[in-house]
């Protein structure tokens, strides 16, 4: 919501308080201010000045020297290349040295060896345009004397032509005589037409004495661009562009910035929702007013009225929904002459964002930003039969919008009809085929109160969110619509636009009853943690429109104030002006007996820093994934992984479901890593993935999966594995094995393995398939391991129990094992650690060898085998039985001999 | 034999003083000191002197011998320290070529904030609480007071997953007030933190996947002086104990009264630049006093007992501090990004 301090000046005065000392005053009681704008601020030193006198340029064939009475002793010079000013005209003069909007520096200078001192200024290097001042449009003749033919060869009009001679038609070439403005935009001229004079007034803005036009003897008019059907090109100094031309009552010398309303100050709030009373100026300065402690005056509407005609044989309403009208407020207005209107409610609309069109829709969007309410106006030559019916649209109805559009309506949105069709859409934007236009002539001036969420699902359905159904969904003080409809009809009878019919069409569906609230200081300063006074509280609440009743310790809340209901609201009323920030700061008192980290978090927060530790980098990738990244990572059709919690209104298909897997994200962020050439990347995630519970409630599991995934040149298999072992290792994890698994898709059938603890399955590891690795364009080997966050946790062991260290000496023996080549060395190391008997401490592979001096189809596999006693130290003899012992196994089940 | 001794000596001291190495040195110890050595057998000849010059001699004899020594043990010294000092030269090493680093991962900046601020909660006595992302409507909005038409239900707003509009991605952790007020009742102080889903499209401030911590206090006699004393705690730990905050009050569905609170730009100091878009202040955070409706809803009595809520954005927080310019970084989870933390 913008405010312009000029409007709200009107209605309260806090005297001479800078920008932004009003936007911290404002935004601490709760008017958060976004920004403030001094409209004139970009420009200095513009000042306005009358021409006196006009010479044209001796070295320019389109330049012109003017002297210009700018309040001082002496006329200024100034050279321009416009050709739309005159003798006696008042233009803004940009000084030496002067600035203007857009960071524009003006300067004196010479310009073909003239001097000119400054420079004239157009509508738009003041940032202003013709909404702003709808009289300052310029209108361009064809000046001959300006006409560059598009073929040198064959022009369309003779470089030598004279007074007289014919152009086409009844068009023949004029000598301008004389050439005087009359004040009104029209201009008294004189012309020699070959031997005749011909005094025509006329509307084009460029033509001075001296200047050859074509004057259409017919009509006794000079032709534009247009009526002789020329490019601009070949007229390129015609243009309908030029110095604004002032109308406005000021002397030369004025500071420009009051004259064209540039003096003003915006200040723009962000409006929060429960307060759609602050979206209008009224509003605004009731909050100002309490803000600052200074009195807000306003003002009651008054309306002559005595129009021809009586309103109720004019017009007849019906509001068949009352539930989604709870009133409609209507006045009429006859005789209407559509104007612009004025310049101070063009520029209060201009500096509150909106722009001006003509006097009657001014009317309405001015008293929308004054009251807060919208309004609006229609044609009554379109109201068929005098009704208005305010119903539901008809299933298939349809209605063109004032935008232009065709809406398709349904029964769910409320029209505003007449007895045939739907003349505007209630709430949102009035009917194309109604609209204001520059030939009414009875006006109906609507100002009702639509059902909020209504009006909200229309505009929403529509996609058509407009200022006016912005402010209905927030739900509007029902009492407003009567003062904003006399307001609209007063400023109709202040601007002369038309004449008013007596009386008010005033439908009241739903009577609201004012709410009566307790006022209770002890329960108010126990919330706050403050002491203030109930005198005080009754203060504060009073400056923002409470009014005391009857019963002592009760008070009404206003009829724009919906949105209190209770203490708390009160609570906070208090505390906005009391000051947020004058509230003392304590800290509550009280242990919790369930402070710090649960053991699941504990978990978390170890396996984040054991993963660290391997040098694996934190990730956070999203939880909606694309359906097709099921392909991307070959799972099969039928996996029910793919049943994935779908979105219904996804942004795009790309992060359309929730992930059942966390490998497509990983994948996704290896890959990306990749393609950056990032050379050596580990990364780890530990994310949720979502499970319909499917036992109605429409919820899901959303358990925890500790991802891990990294490629690069010192990376293989092992190395994602030993990764994981030393993270179980971390979690105390015990019984850990690990099985080849072929059966996964998505990972390299000969390079995969399950991990379990006992039986349970802690996830899977390896390499990822170089099918997947492909969908992700990606050609280097790349490694993943999946652990579900439940598993890991269930199986961590305990706190530690000291182990007392060994006190006799171990014996190691080196074995060198010759064994077919499919058999694993966990089965090896299996069958070792069951043939030792009992004085087996460790075991550890220390290669692995196939080659020459193995026979085809064999392996070498040599182990470490650390053999020790508590009690006592081994002899050479005990460690070679226990040895023996193993081997003997080894050949018997594995058919593993020594080498 | 007098002069046989000392010219013995003389020549002795001048080859042990010469020596090079510990080699020469022993063979200097045999050719003197040996069995066989010179003053040996200088000695052997002892026998042949008067008996009067011969414990003169003698006394001669065990000098020269001390004095080599001496000498030789000296010496000795002086070579194995040259020995050592020629090592430790041959030894020294560029100390410039890079160590053997072992691999270190780092956490992702957002959640380095986010532990941090665990951290001061907890030590508040807070504890942390988790809770489902798929959550129901009546947790995320309905119990929370948000009105039936209040514009975030719309599905152009939040993403849902059940046509009734029953089931959404939650779209703030605010749901977790109610979860925790209905499941441990009250005296309660937890902060709950994690992922939250609105439709934004993706750019260099919005993100459809964002981070939230919500805090909430309910318990006997809890003021909004309280909300204020713990939450300007809070942000002096993260930004400085000189950090200037600013309360101003604003409107949520589930508090009353409400509040934002800004803190002073940390750039200009509060006199306005492109950081706080010349404000000079820089939103952080939204809280309040928890609104009766909320209590009620959640089976307690909003006369007997008061709280305070609060909530703030995560990736505005690590893009904040880490100076972040666009959250996509973020989620992109470029390997060059996250080594810089």
């Amino acid at each position: 919501m913008k405010l312009s301090r000029k409007w709200l000046t009107e209605f309260v005065d806090i005297g001479p308080v800078d920008d932004r000392t009003f936007a911290e005053a404002m935004t601490i009681s709760g008017s958060k201010v976004e920004v403030t704008e001094d409209l004139g601020a970009e420009i200095a030193n513009v000042v306005a000045g009358r021409i006196v006198k006009m010479e044209r340029h001796p070295d320019s064939d389109h330049m012109w020297i003017c002297q210009l009475d700018v309040g001082e002793a002496e006329p200024l010079q100034i050279v321009t290349g416009a050709w739309n000013i005159h003798e006696g005209d008042l233009v803004p003069v940009a000084k030496h040295k002067s600035t203007l909007p857009g960071g524009k520096k003006i300067e004196k200078g010479k310009l073909r060896g003239v001097l000119s001192n400054g420079m004239l200024c157009s509508l738009s290097e003041l940032g202003l345009d013709e909404r702003d001042f709808p009289y300052a449009a310029i209108t361009a003749a064809a000046l001959l004397n300006d006409y560059k033919p598009i073929d040198p060869e064959k022009p369309s009009i003779p470089a030598d032509i004279q007074p007289g001679h014919k152009i086409f038609g009844s068009v023949v070439a004029a000598q301008v005589l004389e050439c005087t403005p009359l004040g009104d935009g029209s201009y008294h001229t004189c012309m020699m037409v070959k031997d005749a004079t011909v005094c025509p007034d006329i509307r084009c803005d460029n033509v001075h004495a001296g200047d050859f036009v074509a004057y259409n003897t017919k009509t006794d008019t000079i032709c534009t661009l247009e009526d002789l059907r020329a490019e601009q090109k070949e007229f390129p100094h015609c243009i309908p562009d030029g110095i604004f031309v002032m109308r406005e009552d000021c002397k030369p010398g004025d500071d420009i910035r009051p004259v064209v309303g540039l003096d003003d100050h915006v200040v723009e709030f962000e409006i929060t929702p429960n307060r759609p009373d602050c979206l209008s100026v009224i509003g605004l300065a009731r909050e100002v007013s309490a803000t600052f402690d200074k009195p807000c005056l306003f003002h009651q509407p008054e309306v002559k009225g005595g129009a021809e005609g009586v309103l109720p044989e004019l017009l007849d309403v019906e509001t068949p929904d009352p539930d989604l009208c709870p009133r409609y407020t209507a006045r009429m207005v006859r005789n209407v002459k559509i104007a612009p209107s004025p310049k101070w409610m063009r520029e209060r609309l201009r500096a509150n964002g909106v722009r001006p069109i003509n006097n009657i829709v001014d009317i309405t969007n001015y008293v929308m930003l004054e009251y807060g309410q919208p309004m609006h106006a229609f044609d009554y030559r379109y109201v068929k039969g005098g009704k208005i019916i305010v119903r539901r649209a008809r299933a298939g109805e349809e209605l063109t919008t004032l935008d232009g559009n065709v809406r398709k309506l349904t029964p769910d949105m409320l029209v505003i009809a007449d007895d045939t069709r739907a003349v505007g859409l209630a709430g949102v934007m009035g009917g194309m085929n109604s609209e204001i236009v520059s030939d009414t002539v009875d006006v109906v001036f609507e100002s009702a109160n639509f059902d909020g969420a209504c009006i909200r699902k229309t505009a929403l359905a529509l996609g058509m969110r407009t200022e006016a159904s912005a402010k209905f969904e927030k739900g509007l003080d029902i009492l407003n619509t009567l003062p904003a409809v006399d307001r609209a009809c007063e400023l109709v009878e202040l601007l002369g636009a038309g004449e008013v019919v007596d009386g008010v069409i005033d439908i009241l569906n739903y009577v609201p009853q004012p709410r009566t609230l307790p006022v209770e200081p002890d329960k108010i300063n126990a919330l706050l943690g403050i002491n203030v006074s109930e005198n005080v509280m009754y203060t504060t609440l009073q400056k923002l429109g409470f009014t005391t009743v009857k019963e002592r310790g009760m008070i009404q809340v206003p009829s724009w104030r919906m949105d209190v209901e209770g203490m708390a609201d009160l609570a906070e009323e208090v505390a906005r002006f009391y000051g947020y920030n004058n509230i003392p700061d304590t800290l509550s008192s009280g242990l919790n007996p369930r402070r710090g980290w649960s053991p699941v978090q504990q978990a978390e927060n170890a396996i984040g820093a054991f993963c660290r530790g391997l040098g694996y980098s934190e990730i956070i990738t999203y939880s909606f994934i694309s359906p097709g990244y099921y392909d991307k990572i070959n799972l099969p059709a039928d996996s029910p992984l793919r049943e994935s919690v779908k979105i219904l209104n996804p942004l795009g298909e790309d992060t359309s479901i929730m992930r059942a897997t966390t490998l497509p994200s990983m994948l996704e962020i290896l890959a990306r890593n990749n393609h950056y050439r990032n050379k050596s990347v580990t990364l780890y995630e530990l994310g949720r993935v979502y499970f319909a519970k499917n036992d109605g409630s429409g919820m899901a599991d959303e358990p925890k999966i500790l991802s891990m995934g990294a490629y690069g040149p010192d990376m293989d298999f092992y190395g994602i594995k030993g990764a994981v072992e030393a993270v179980l290792e971390g979690l105390r994890i015990e019984n850990v094995r690990y099985e080849a698994e072929s059966g996964n898709p998505s990972y390299h059938p000969g390079r995969c393995a399950k991990v379990y603890s006992g039986q349970r399955l802690l996830g899977v590891l390896g390499q990822i398939h170089p099918a997947v690795a492909a969908n992700y364009d990606v050609d280097c080997p790349l490694y993943a391991a999946e652990l579900p966050f439940d598993a890991l946790f269930a199986s961590m062991g305990g706190a530690p129990v000291y182990q007392p260290l060994p006190r006799f000496p171990a014996v190691t023996r080196d074995i060198s094992l010759v064994c077919d080549a499919k058999t694993s060395v966990g089965a090896l190391e299996d069958c070792i650690r069951r043939g030792a008997k009992g004085l087996l401490k460790t075991v550890s592979l220390f290669d692995v060898y196939t080659g020459p001096g193995i026979p085809e189809g064999k392996k070498s596999a040599a182990f470490s085998l650390e053999l020790r006693a508590d009690d006592r130290s081994l002899t050479a003899q005990e460690a070679d039985e226990d040895v023996q012992g193993i081997l003997a196994l080894l050949k018997s089940e594995l058919n593993a001999v020594l080498r | 034999m007098k002069e046989q001794l000392e010219a013995i000596r003389k020549g002795a001291l001048e080859s042990i003083g010469a020596a090079q190495d510990t080699a020469g040195l022993d063979a200097l110890r045999v050719k003197y000191l040996g069995k066989k050595g010179e003053l040996t057998a200088v000695l052997k000849q002892m026998g042949k002197l008067p008996a009067e010059l011969r414990p003169v001699m003698g006394q001669l004899a065990n000098d020269v011998r001390a004095s080599l020594e001496k000498a030789l043990e000296a010496h000795s010294a002086i070579l194995s320290r040259k020995a050592l000092e020629a090592r430790l030269d041959a030894e020294a090493l560029d100390v410039t070529i890079p160590g053997k680093k072992p691999p270190m991962g780092h956490k992702h900046p957002m959640y380095a904030v986010l532990d941090e601020m665990k951290e001061i909660f907890l030590n508040m006595g807070f504890e942390i609480m988790d809770g489902p992302e798929i959550e129901q409507a009546d947790y995320n909005f309905t119990k929370l007071n948000a009105p039936e038409n209040h514009p975030s239900r719309d599905w152009t707003d939040t993403f849902y997953l059940k046509e009734d509009s029953s089931i959404l991605l939650r779209s703030q952790t605010s749901p977790m007030q109610i979860r925790a007020m209905e499941g441990f009742g009250v005296p309660i102080r937890m902060i709950s933190a994690g992922r939250v889903y609105r439709k934004d499209e993706v750019d260099a401030t919005h993100s459809p996947m964002f981070h939230q911590i919500e805090g909430l206090v309910v318990d006997k006699g809890i003021t909004m002086a309280d909300l204020k004393g713990t939450l300007n705690e809070v942000i002096r730990e993260i930004y400085g104990r000189e950090t200037v905050t600013r309360f101003r009050p604003h409107h949520f569905p589930f508090t009353e009264p409400s509040c934002e609170v800004d803190i002073q730009c940390y750039k200009c100091g509060g006199k306005g630049c492109p950081t706080c878009k010349g404000e000079g202040w820089i939103e952080l955070l939204g809280a309040g006093m928890v609104h009766p409706n909320v209590l009620r809803n959640c089976g307690i009595d909003p006369d007997e007992y008061s709280g305070y809520a609060f909530g703030m954005g995560l990736e505005r927080l690590a893009l904040g501090r880490y100076k972040i310019s666009d959250m996509r970084l973020i989620f992109e989870n470029d390997m060059r990004f996250l080594e810089q933390f």
